[in-house]
């Protein structure tokens, strides 16, 4: 059952074969057993999972629920929940319990999951690793010693360790696809205003986009429909007609135009990713795929702007933790201006002080042209050449992540080597796009591989519909990490 | 080009920052390689180019101007920092700082 898609969960609950109550002790006990090892949780509440348990066991008696109902689910610690705290990964926020829930938590606590609890994370989602965590680092459960990725590492780690069969994510430079990568589970980031971010923690604005993580890319289309939709309380969210993303599932890839810009396929890329990725583009091409070579031309500038746009961004939002309102204080303090500065200094980690200080230099006077306005004009040549890219392709194919999972230290020291590795994730959330990654083999060292495919906007359920095919003809989403075995 | 320990001096200010004496090493260095990251993309041409504040081409929605949020100040209150003395710093619905008007 641990190893099952949400459709199958959700059949055997449906037909009575297993009730919620079973299924959530299951998931509690695998995180009792691996959990903190992993340290994939910042908060656990089992009493309030069975309580939502009993209560989805109840709705489905009265033949009433949805494909998830009594599904049990994590969230990423960014999502706010009145139920559970939430941190953010920071001691900023380590007593946070939040007034109001998330639209994706309310969305997802309407179609009955369970929440479990809230998941491991870089601190505001400021990171690559799950490093950056004021609980401490996550841990990925192919090798106890490697890194999640990051940001959303914990949530990547519990789907892949089976400790929840769900969960969410955000991802505003990667932080969804680069996690699913480096743990073999499936992630995507949606469209830009696909779903609301009321009750998401705020980081870049701009760039920040919620969407599911889960075993196969037929869960992400159940979560998607859940998680997806207009909501008035965020002024950047969508109104369009409701989308059903299943509708390509049994759609085939004959005649799909798949792009493989030359810029993924590069140097930087380790050969154990090569390989995998280009096995794949193989077997899409056996299928009858049509292979387009093209550039990105500007996509090898997405770091450099991202890493621009994304602390700029970053430093405005993050202005509101000042100790007043909510959140950390310091004990002691002389003034109001040393109030600030103490509060500040002591909430925040390294990480997310350095970027807050980037994002203060490249918007301060006299540099905003030549940093921030420039970025942004970079930005859009980089949203162009792929809106070019995709008169000539329906997606674009390539790796999700240059290297599989690194040791857990290995980049700390060095930011900028933190950074490239986000250089084939970044160029989606700066055009607005949707990605998604999804296992696709493993390395000499048997880790695991990611596969990224992206597409025009609004194109998830295609995406979704490409990938589910690849995974009904191979099984790299089906293997369970030899650390945490069933 | 390369900043300077007063330029982080400066930026710390203005961020309300704390920033320790023995810490400003270690920040300039990690500050220096991240400026030296992005300067690459400072040297494209973008004459012309419409700078790209949005992820969508969208005009901002407009909604009617009338009252919708109920009042919710307690429950928002609720979540205040506690002071040195441990107690939530409120006062008759109000935030409590430090006094800035003499």
């Amino acid at each position: 059952m641990l190893n099952a898609t949400l459709s199958e969960l959700g059949a055997a609950l449906a037909a009575k074969k297993i009730s919620s109550v079973e299924l959530t002790r299951a998931c509690l006990e695998r995180v009792e057993r691996h959990g903190r090892e992993l340290n994939a949780f910042i908060s656990i509440d089992g009493a309030h999972a069975l309580e939502r348990a009993r209560q989805a066991d109840a709705r489905r008696a009265r033949g009433e629920g949805h494909a998830l109902t009594g599904i049990p689910i994590a969230h990423k610690d960014i999502l706010c929940t009145r139920a559970l705290r939430t941190t953010c990964g920071s001691r900023m926020l380590e007593r946070y319990v939040s007034p109001y829930d998330a639209h994706v938590v309310e969305r997802l606590e309407g179609a009955g999951t369970v929440l479990l609890g809230k998941c491991n994370m870089d601190e505001f989602a400021m990171g690559s690793s799950t490093e950056h965590s004021y609980f401490g680092p996550a841990r990925n459960p192919w090798d106890k010693r490697l890194v999640p990725g990051g940001s959303s590492g914990g949530s990547a780690a519990a789907v892949a360790a089976r400790l929840v069969p769900m969960a969410t994510g955000t991802d505003t430079g990667g932080s969804i696809r680069q996690p699913a990568a480096l743990t073999g589970v499936c992630g995507l980031k949606p469209t830009y205003g696909l779903v609301s971010r009321y009750g998401l923690v705020a980081f870049a604005s701009s760039l920040d986009q919620a969407g599911p993580l889960a075993k196969s890319a037929s869960d992400l289309a159940l979560l998607m429909s859940v998680m997806a939709g207009f909501d008035a309380r965020d002024s950047t969210s969508i109104d369009r007609p409701v989308e059903d993303y299943t509708r390509f599932l049994s759609a085939g890839v004959k005649g799909l135009r798949i792009g493989v810009p030359k810029e993924y396929f590069g140097e930087g890329i380790e050969p154990g990713v090569r390989r995998a990725v280009e096995e794949a583009l193989r077997w899409y091409e056996g299928q009858g795929a049509k292979r387009v070579d093209l550039e990105l031309p500007n996509s090898p500038l997405g770091v450099a702007v991202y890493y621009v746009i994304a602390p700029a961004e970053a430093s405005s939002n993050l202005s509101r933790f000042d100790g007043v309102r909510y959140g950390h204080r310091a004990k002691g303090y002389s003034d109001l201006m040393d109030m600030y500065c103490r509060t500040r200094a002591e909430g925040f980690g390294t990480e997310v002080k350095q970027r807050i200080l980037v994002g203060t230099y490249v918007l301060s006077h006299g540099y905003y042209d030549a940093y921030y306005l420039q970025a942004q004009k970079v930005r859009r040549l980089i949203a162009r050449d792929f809106a070019e890219a995709f008169n000539r392709c329906d997606v674009i194919l390539g790796p999700t992540s240059p290297t599989t999972a690194f040791a857990i230290g290995a980049k700390a020291s060095d930011p900028v080597q933190m950074y490239l590795n986000d250089i084939f994730t970044v160029s989606a959330p700066l055009a607005g796009i949707p990605a998604l990654s999804v296992p696709c083999g493993f390395d000499e060292k048997g880790l695991p591989v990611g596969l990224q495919l992206t597409g025009p906007h609004f194109s998830e359920a295609r995406l979704i519909g490409a990938a589910h095919r690849y995974q009904q003809a191979t099984d790299w989403h089906l293997k369970v990490p030899k650390e945490t075995p069933l | 080009m390369s900043l300077t320990p007063d330029d982080v001096r400066r930026l710390a200010r203005l961020a309300r920052i704390a920033i320790q004496p023995e810490e400003s090493g270690a920040v300039l260095d990690r500050l220096n390689r991240v400026l030296d990251l992005i300067d690459q993309m400072r040297k494209v041409d973008t004459q012309g180019i419409e700078p790209m504040a949005h992820a969508l081409d969208v005009v901002q929605r407009l909604r009617p101007d009338e009252v919708r949020e109920a009042n919710q100040r307690e429950a928002y209150q609720s979540v205040a920092p506690a002071g040195p003395d441990g107690n939530p710093q409120l006062h008759d619905g109000l935030y409590l700082v430090p006094k800035v008007i003499e």
